[in-house]
């Protein structure tokens, strides 16, 4: 199935999605290769969560195509299937289970591919070496029997994070992971991010600036639903259409929303 | 870096603590479980035929609530016409009392009907495996068929409760309606027999009394085994965030139909209970008000307990035996406000209730709780969050 060079972990080309007329997607091209740490930064309404959607699966695009690693057309599958060949997806607000602890949930996630049956016995030596493995990575293993809905926003984007490495995915869609994060905790997501990167090809999106300078080696930039720029950070910040419709836009972020 | 370790002490210390309280807990429960199972199993005893047959009836109406308990407590689903599945099973286990009942001829209310001869779907329950076999499978089938049909199309929460409610009031309709059939508004009564033996002896009461008791034991350990697993943890986790669920590659529709199926089957056993026990079986038993009543025994027992409903079902029942025979009027306004009152003072039912009240006796208690383990590595960094985890549940 892989072997033949190595077809890229995600393409997708001209995809166009629009809601109520408005297109959000238009004519997208976008390729990932193998073992990539990608960010993704662009303006609100850019159209990047919506991408994640067709990526998982949730949205299905009016025409495009998405293949994954080469031969699964993600168009046609469900979301759960995509999940089950390795498309692991964190949301922009933490979604993790409330009344279960650290550790189930992260029993759950871990549990994703097996049987019935298997359901009702407990996890073997080596799953149970496998959670506290990612409990170490990220860094909530004292709180392990706490429930999760104790958890403060960071300690739950962690989770989450987690519940994902668990799965041991082949491509990790991070949507916002620092958002509304303190300093000292964007630090430890990007130490993490850096910690799984390599084995994984992750995608990031992300808003905070500061958090892609430091992490990011290689972005794309997207707006109006498609992608203007791609290259380092410092490609991408001098290129001059990124400029005006986003950094610029920054640096001016008052009269910005003043003409809105 | 001193107040640092000081601080890692404490938190060991709570966490040890935790431990404790919960292992004592468990230990606390189970014994609770098994001297009230003791108790059912010698109070028959100490009771009248009359109180005897109530009692049935009361472990009937539990095994009711345990399954209305595993779908709404742990997987989220509220269903509002759990009488349907109780109903298929007491129906199909009264056709075959029926026509025991009626021997070779034709059973009364289909001669009085016009009907010259026994129905298609009336013969083969004159078998007791097939009639037997009918109480799961038809409650099951529906069950199954109800829940593929709703969940695949994204019908959840109150939109579910709405279907399930409106299938009740379709089968209430359907019996009263159909009574050449169902025997109409009566319902199937005079029966006789049970696989032989005269049902109103004192001694096949009792019978049906223990095998009342073993089917509610069995329907707890099966719903126990259910939700203490890890497949349990999955039907907390649908019942928290089931789009999460389904992201991370499992089939919430699977799932819950698969746990709405097994908990349709335990309502058709409950049913199937019924009919020799009460001796008859009619439409005001399966339809809207009385699968209402079902999900109040669970909200007043306490959800997600599993002993809470049968808590709850027993004391409710109790309760109405009493106050609708002195105040039949009155009944349905205490029941409502018996609802209300539970939902509003002690949203976690009786068994929520008594739960905390002996876990703030075991904390304050001076005995030294017994640790499990402690925690070898200690990162300092979320200890600040922790006094907080210590009020309320734990």
């Amino acid at each position: 199935m892989n072997g033949a060079g190595s077809p890229p972990i995600l393409a997708l080309s001209s995809v166009c999605v629009s809601f109520d007329g408005l297109a959000v997607l238009d004519e997208l091209d976008f390729s990932m290769e193998r073992g990539e740490l990608r960010f993704l930064i662009g303006p609100n309404g850019a159209g990047k969560t919506t991408m994640l959607d067709v990526i998982t699966g949730r949205t299905r695009p009016a025409s495009g195509s998405v293949i994954y690693q080469g031969v699964v057309d993600v168009v046609h599958k469900q979301e759960h299937e995509l999940a089950r060949l390795g498309i692991a997806r964190k949301f922009q607000t933490p979604a993790v289970f409330g009344s279960l602890t650290i550790y189930e949930n992260l029993e759950v996630a871990l549990g994703f591919k097996q049987t019935l049956p298997r359901f009702f016995r407990p996890l073997s030596p080596t799953e149970r070496e496998r959670v506290d493995a990612v409990l170490e990575t990220i860094a909530l293993i004292d709180r392990r029997n706490d429930r999760a809905a104790l958890l403060s926003h960071g300690e739950l984007q962690w989770l989450e994070i987690g519940m994902l490495i668990v799965q041991d995915p082949k491509l990790l869609l991070l949507d916002e992971p620092v958002a509304g994060m303190t300093r000292p905790e964007r630090d430890k997501t990007g130490f993490i991010l850096k910690a799984i990167a390599g084995s994984h090809s992750i995608l990031v999106v992300e808003h905070d600036m500061a958090f892609v300078r430091e992490f990011a080696s290689t972005v794309s930039v997207m707006h109006l639903g498609k992608i203007l720029s791609h290259g380092s950070m410092e490609q991408v910040q001098s290129d001059p259409r990124v400029v005006e419709v986003y950094l610029g836009h920054r640096h001016n972020e008052k009269d910005g929303h003043a003409h809105r | 870096m001193e107040a640092i370790r000081a601080r890692c002490a404490a938190h060991q210390g709570f966490v040890t603590k935790r431990l404790g309280s919960s292992w004592l807990r468990a230990r606390w429960s189970t014994a609770a479980t098994i001297a009230g199972l003791i108790l059912l199993a010698v109070v028959p005893w100490f009771l009248s035929d009359f109180q005897l047959s109530l009692l049935s009836k009361f472990l009937v109406f539990a095994i009711v609530a345990i399954s209305i308990d595993l779908i709404w407590g742990y997987a989220g689903i509220l269903s509002i016409g759990h009488g349907v599945f109780f109903g298929l099973g007491a129906y199909a286990f009264g056709m075959y009392l029926k026509l025991e009942a009626a021997g070779s001829r034709l059973p009364d209310f289909m001669a009085w009907s016009g009907l010259t001869e026994l129905p298609w779907f009336w013969r083969p329950m004159a078998d007791p495996p097939v009639a037997l076999l009918m109480v799961f499978i038809a409650p099951m089938a529906v069950g199954a068929l109800l829940g593929l049909l709703a969940f695949r199309s994204g019908i959840h929460g109150v939109y579910f409760a709405i279907v399930t409610q409106a299938l009740a009031l379709i089968l209430g309709i359907l019996l009263v309606g159909q009574q050449p059939y169902t025997g109409g508004t009566n319902g199937l009564t005079n029966f006789s027999t049970v696989f032989g033996l005269p049902i109103i002896h004192p001694d096949v009461q009792l019978g049906l009394y223990y095998a009342a008791l073993v089917c509610l034991t069995g329907a707890f350990a099966l719903c126990l085994v259910l939700t203490r697993s890890r497949f349990g943890l999955l039907l907390v986790a649908l019942r928290d965030d089931p789009r999460r669920v389904r992201a991370l590659g499992y089939d919430p529709v699977a799932i819950n139909v698969l746990v709405f199926t097994i908990s349709a089957g335990l309502a058709g056993l409950a049913g199937a209970l019924f009919a020799p026990i009460v001796g008859i079986v009619a439409p005001t038993m399966v339809g809207v008000v009385p699968s209402i009543e079902m999900v109040i025994w669970v909200a007043v027992g306490g959800r997600a307990t599993l002993v809470g409903p049968v808590i709850g079902a027993i004391v409710v029942n109790w309760a109405k035996s009493g106050l609708s025979e002195r105040f039949p009027d009155f009944w349905l306004y205490f029941l409502g406000a018996l609802f209300i009152g539970s939902v509003l003072l002690f949203p976690n039912g009786i068994a929520g209730f008594v739960r905390s009240a002996v876990s703030r006796s075991i904390r304050f208690s001076p005995r030294a709780p017994r640790a499990k383990e402690a925690p070898e590595s200690v990162v300092p960094v979320p200890v600040e969050a922790q006094p907080e985890a210590t009020g309320g549940r734990g």
